[in-house]
């Protein structure tokens, strides 16, 4: 699966356009680690714990999305967007969408 | 209990005043180090490409960082956003985020062996703190994203 947030898929043509699709998960993380990121809310700076919780949770969302389009036969997800929202106190809603197309 | 919250407020005050400064200096100067030497991926914003260069493959790449004020600052800004105008405090903060991401993800570029990353986006979002009534936030999220090709005759002097 070729994923990509141009238009196209550089190199190639887009031979058929499969519609939307898309993945998303909802995370928080556990308390021990909401303590420490508290904790280090005080002295600023890089709030690790979180920081690996949204790339994990991208991740996931991503993998969600290339099932999908798979499961539609395609090749490729083309113009790729992100999107972030706190749904509820300490958890975050992470959704990626793309078009799924087959690509030459 | 209202004489402990009058010892302990200054106490967190300058504590945050002290280590946020040092943190950040030290942020900035890791920052500097990781951006000189930084593998010499090229980032673009543009998705239409020369017709000269041919794509190999492409992979869509990104890197994100969760970085938070401290306590010191938040205090500061909430001083200053009564009077309006500009907030300089929060400005260093959101720029050392949003180089922080741009290194990372030219970092999994470079890892992954391109050397190009086109159409990047840089996105904003703020947390929601699990703690107390949501009101405050946990942190900001930055995350930069693009796609990264490698071509075939190679970028060389046409940058």
């Amino acid at each position: 699966m070729i994923i990509s947030n141009t238009q196209e898929i550089p190199g190639k043509t887009i031979v058929e356009f499969f519609g939307l699709v898309s993945g998303s998960t909802v995370r928080a993380k556990h308390i021990g680690q909401d303590i420490m990121a508290s904790l280090k809310n005080v002295v600023g700076g890089e709030l690790t714990g979180y920081t690996e919780l949204l790339s994990e949770a991208r991740g996931e969302a991503i993998r969600r999305m290339s099932h999908q389009a798979e499961d539609v036969g395609a090749n490729a997800i083309v113009n790729v967007r992100f999107a972030t929202s706190s749904v509820a106190q300490g958890a975050a809603e992470l959704f990626a969408y793309g078009t799924a197309v087959t690509v030459e | 209990m209202e004489l402990l919250v009058l010892l302990v407020t200054p106490v967190m005050l300058l504590g945050a005043w002290i280590s946020g400064g040092m943190l950040e200096r030290r942020h900035l100067k890791s920052l500097l180090l990781l951006e000189s030497g930084s593998s010499g991926v090229l980032a673009i914003t543009i998705e239409d490409l020369p017709p000269d260069w041919h794509v190999e493959s492409c992979e869509l790449v990104m890197g994100n960082v969760v970085i938070s004020q401290d306590y010191f600052k938040r205090v500061a800004a909430s001083i200053k956003s009564i009077f309006g105008g500009n907030i300089g405090v929060l400005e260093p903060l959101l720029e050392r985020a949003r180089r922080e991401a741009l290194i990372r993800m030219k970092g999994v570029a470079h890892a992954r062996g391109y050397d190009t990353i086109i159409n990047v986006r840089i996105e904003t979002a703020t947390l929601a703190s699990s703690r107390g009534n949501g009101k405050g936030t946990a942190g900001v999220e930055i995350l930069a994203f693009g796609t990264a090709i490698s071509l075939s005759n190679g970028r060389g002097a046409k940058v």
